[in-house]
């Protein structure tokens, strides 16, 4: 029924399982031993951003810092060489002024502030609770979704997929040490939202093929789904990967971030999308009389 | 006929463009840097002359102004400069050359012109990420709150007590319990009588000890989580007084969850000012003046405010009511002339007031003002398992009169005090009577302030981005659809159009995030294209004809469109529930994003299809259309 040549995805779904758990593993044993490192927005404590007219010695503003009994301050770069950023943790809310207004006697009209943050250790708490029940509710809210929409063995695909997708985000920022901040966090719910969008296409054609290939086992009729819609979602992974790697080069220092996060979790929804929501499908024998209401037979008992 | 829409769509699609392209239009004019001036208090206005004024005295400086103009109901004028540079050093000179009586803010004047104004165009606001600006999040100290309205209570029932004549004895509240010590039982029960059927709000309990028979009022769990809801409604339109009273345009003030107040004041870079203004945790007491032959033990001295000049003077202990009973007061002038305090209590206030009143005609009252000062305090404490020196927030109280006026007849819920100075005198009795309605101590949670360059920065940075987003997305486009990946992108642009004309027409703020938010919009937004052309091209494959074909298309991707999207904007509606700050600005796009890439997506790209192709012959030319 179609002139496109299938190609069999399915062939590969052990060797993707395999993989899929290694990266699992070493998301977990990443987020176990590193764990995460949490942005001032969860951590609290207090953040001041300078900007210097040339690029900044970072060495002299550790020196002044640690003159002024700031011993544990982290000075760094922050995304250009003229910009500084100094973090501490503290729950003094003038800190942060107190220690713009010292750099600023240190090294005059070099420096200008541009921002100072304080954030109270429990808001920081809170937050990160916050932001666990979110990605919480978001999942069960997709997980009866798809099964409303769909089927329950769906909805077990798919929510496989997004907790595929999602660990191994977090898994890669705690790997390489980068910042997870609430920007952070949303991106990694807006994932949760693309790569269900995803797996959603190519389920609706499953379920469509489904219905139209009456002889076809459920491996062909999934190889021929993923096949005609790959195209589409491969363009459609390109084209938001496209806006994204904008956003990571010219969107801001501040913004960086969040790029990253769903540039990695796209890449990985798209692969999981295949492999790992369809073939759980097939695990979980999903069959045709799935996806047809069960009527009530009628029984007539009247002799 | 396949692919032909009536004309009604046309038009209506031709009406939403239209409507879209107003309502955005607003976000083309840059706001002008501005000086905002108000008057201290609410009997200051700002003159005509007063503009002229600031004006000369920028242009002396040589700070070029756009020109000055007042607002309509005359109570603010507003400088416009021309320069963002030039807004610090002007805030200084309007400062100087006006005075103490006025508020001058940094400001962003909008130039949006008056026909789009009358229409209900605006620009889109700027969250603090991009406009520059303090945000605050303040917590409000329960405890606290429930301490003062024991205090109340304790005042309140011993008072009870001494004019029924019951002996009894004191003693320390008990977490949220009252307890007072009688000597024998009956005694106690005169106590229970006297109260029976007034003290709902309490569990009353008695107990026998140390020869004393101990009746304990412990405040019900309902009652303290009213007095915790008041004290944070309270002390938010408190905070409200108090931020109008600092001038700044457009700030925010808002509840945010059981015991936090957020506060934004864009544009304001000096955070110390509003920290002052923001954190003076004041409150009041009104008690009686002390009469000459009192028992000292019952006496208490204390000093007028500052200014004021006038010797301590002596107060009884007994507190009447507490600042968080008033609920209004006003300065004007009386029948004579004279500047007077209309004063406000809420119900109970006012029972108090009259119980208190009613012997004690010819008597002086004081109306005492609290200010809570945080001193931070280390203490040792044990943090993730390793001792440290952590400062913890303390409040030291500073008492001081305010005002000492006798009492001429009962007083009920609405008094005045008269006597006094001059105008001055009373508008400030009467603002620090508002300012005094903090129910409790509040401290800052969360603090941010963001330079108006960083602001700057952001907006250039995410304008950028958003364009050579838009620029890859649409080369993407036509290179894999060609005259179809064309029209997609009319279409795109028709979504970036309509998303900011509904952010604008909904009043939703714009942040960074938000417009990270945009920026994935227009990718994620071509994908239900992206689905309609392969299933077009599907269907040509398997052998449909042209017509047939792209209305195939545009029908069997609606269902995977559909619930892509809706799963979708399931995430942007969660995100925006549980989000804070920069998550919320960007759930905000996101979603608004799904719905305008619907209808861009599907009905605008149906609709140039339409026009384009629909029923056309294209066998030849078909190549380039996909």
């Amino acid at each position: 029924m179609n002139n496109l040549k299938t190609i069999n995805f399915m062939r590969l779904r052990k060797a993707s399982y395999v993989l899929a758990v290694i990266l699992m593993i070493g998301s977990i044993a990443s987020l176990a031993v590193k764990q995460l490192n949490f942005g001032l927005d969860f951590t609290g404590g207090a953040l001041v951003e300078l900007n210097y007219s040339e690029p900044a010695d970072l060495d002299s503003v550790r020196t002044t810092l640690r003159e002024g009994g700031w011993d544990d301050a982290i000075v760094q770069n922050f995304g250009a060489s003229t910009d500084v950023i100094i973090r501490l943790s503290s729950d003094d809310s003038e800190l942060g002024n107190e220690i713009a207004r010292v750099v600023k006697q240190q090294d005059g009209s070099e420096v200008s502030v541009k921002r100072v943050e304080f954030i109270g250790p429990q808001v920081g708490e809170e937050l990160r609770d916050q932001g666990g029940l979110g990605m919480l509710l978001a999942m069960a809210g997709i997980l009866v979704y798809v099964g409303l929409r769909f089927q329950l063995k769906f909805a077990v695909g798919a929510l496989a997929a997004l907790v595929h997708d999602v660990i191994f985000v977090l898994g890669f920022f705690s790997l390489l040490g980068l910042s997870f901040d609430l920007t952070v966090l949303a991106a990694v719910l807006a994932v949760i939202g693309y790569s269900l969008n995803d797996t959603i296409v190519v389920f609706d054609r499953v379920r469509e093929n489904l219905r139209l290939m009456r002889n076809a086992d459920l491996e062909h009729v999934i190889n021929v789904s993923t096949t005609q819609t790959l195209a589409r979602t491969l363009a459609t992974s390109v084209t938001t990967l496209l806006v994204l790697s904008a956003l990571y080069w010219f969107g801001g220092e501040s913004i960086r971030g969040f790029a990253l996060a769903l540039i990695v979790g796209i890449v990985v929804g798209t692969y999981s999308s295949i492999y790992v929501s369809n073939g759980l499908l097939v695990n979980l024998k999903l069959t045709r009389e799935d996806l047809i209401p069960t009527q009530l037979e009628e029984v007539d008992d009247r002799p | 006929m396949l692919n032909r829409y009536p004309l009604w769509k046309y038009l209506l699609i031709v009406a939403v463009l239209a409507l879209g392209l107003i309502y955005a239009t607003p976000n083309l004019y840059p706001d002008d840097p501005a000086i905002q001036i108000s008057g201290a208090s609410s009997t200051q206005t700002i003159q005509q002359a007063d503009l002229q004024r600031i004006e000369q005295a920028l242009n002396e400086a040589g700070i070029e102004t756009k020109g000055a103009e007042l607002s309509s109901n005359a109570s603010s004028g507003l400088v416009r400069l021309i320069r963002m540079s030039d807004q610090l050093p002007a805030q200084d000179i309007v400062r100087r050359t006006l005075g103490h009586d006025f508020v001058v803010a940094q400001n962003l004047a909008a130039t949006t012109p008056d026909w789009l104004l009358n229409i209900g165009a605006g620009p889109m606001k700027l969250g603090l990420d991009l406009a520059g600006g303090v945000h605050f999040l303040l917590e409000v100290d329960m405890d606290k709150a429930i301490e003062a309205r024991m205090n109340v209570y304790d005042s309140e029932l011993r008072t009870l007590f001494r004019g029924e004549r019951i002996r009894y004895r004191s003693l320390p509240h008990q977490g949220t319990a009252l307890q007072f010590g009688f000597t024998d039982a009956a005694e106690l029960s005169a106590a229970q009588r006297a109260i029976a059927g007034k003290y709902n709000e309490f569990q009353v309990t008695t107990t026998s000890r140390d020869n004393m028979e101990v009746l304990r009022l412990a405040l019900t769990d309902a009652k303290q989580s009213e007095i915790r809801n008041y004290a944070v409604s309270q002390n938010l339109t408190t905070v409200r007084n108090r931020v109008n009273e600092l001038g700044v345009a457009e700030p925010l003030v808002q509840r945010q969850g059981a015991n936090r107040i957020v506060v934004e004041l864009p544009g304001v870079q000096d955070t110390a000012e509003a920290k002052r203004i923001l954190g003076k945790t004041a409150n009041l007491e009104f008690r009686l003046a002390a009469e000459p032959n009192a028992p000292r033990a019952t006496v208490e001295t204390f000093e007028f405010r500052d200014g004021m000049g006038r010797p301590p003077a002596d107060i009884e202990r007994s507190i009447i009511l507490t600042g968080d009973q008033v609920t209004d007061a006003q300065s004007n002038f009386d029948e004579n002339g004279q500047p007077q305090v209309n004063i406000r209590l809420d119900g109970h206030g006012g029972e108090l007031m009259t119980r208190a009143t009613r012997n004690n005609v010819g008597r002086g009252m004081a109306v005492l003002f609290i200010e809570q000062r945080e001193v931070p305090r280390t203490v040792r404490q044990e943090v993730d398992g390793v001792m440290q020196e952590v400062s913890v927030p303390t409040f030291v109280e500073d008492k001081s009169i305010i005002s000492l006026a006798t009492i001429q007849s009962t007083l009920g819920n609405q008094f005045r005090i008269t006597g006094l100075g001059s105008p001055a005198e009373a508008s400030e009795l009467a603002l620090l009577l508002r300012a005094g309605g903090l129910a409790a101590p509040m401290y800052f949670a969360e603090e941010r302030t963001i330079g108006p360059s960083l602001g700057a920065e952001n907006i250039s940075s995410g304008i950028t981005a958003t364009q050579i987003g838009f620029l890859l997305v649409v080369l993407f486009m036509v290179v894999v659809y060609r005259g179809f990946g064309v029209l997609a992108s009319i279409a795109l642009s028709f979504n970036l159009v309509l998303l900011l004309a509904l952010m604008s027409l909904l009043g939703a703020t714009l942040t960074l995030p938000g417009i990270a938010g945009i920026v994935l919009t227009l990718g994620m937004a071509v994908d239900a294209n992206v689905l309609i052309f392969s299933r077009i091209r599907e269907e040509i494959a398997n052998g449909a004809s042209i017509q047939r074909a792209v209305h195939e298309g545009f029908d069997k991707a609606f269902s995977a469109i559909i619930d892509g999207n809706l799963t979708t904007l399931l995430v942007g509606v969660i995100l925006f529930a549980m989000g804070t700050g920069p998550i919320k600005g960007f759930a905000v796009t996101l979603s608004l994003g799904i719905v305008t890439s619907m209808f861009s997506a599907i009905l605008v790209t149906r609709a140039l299809v339409n026009l384009s192709v629909g029923g056309r012959d294209l066998k030849k030319s078909w190549k380039l259309w996909l």
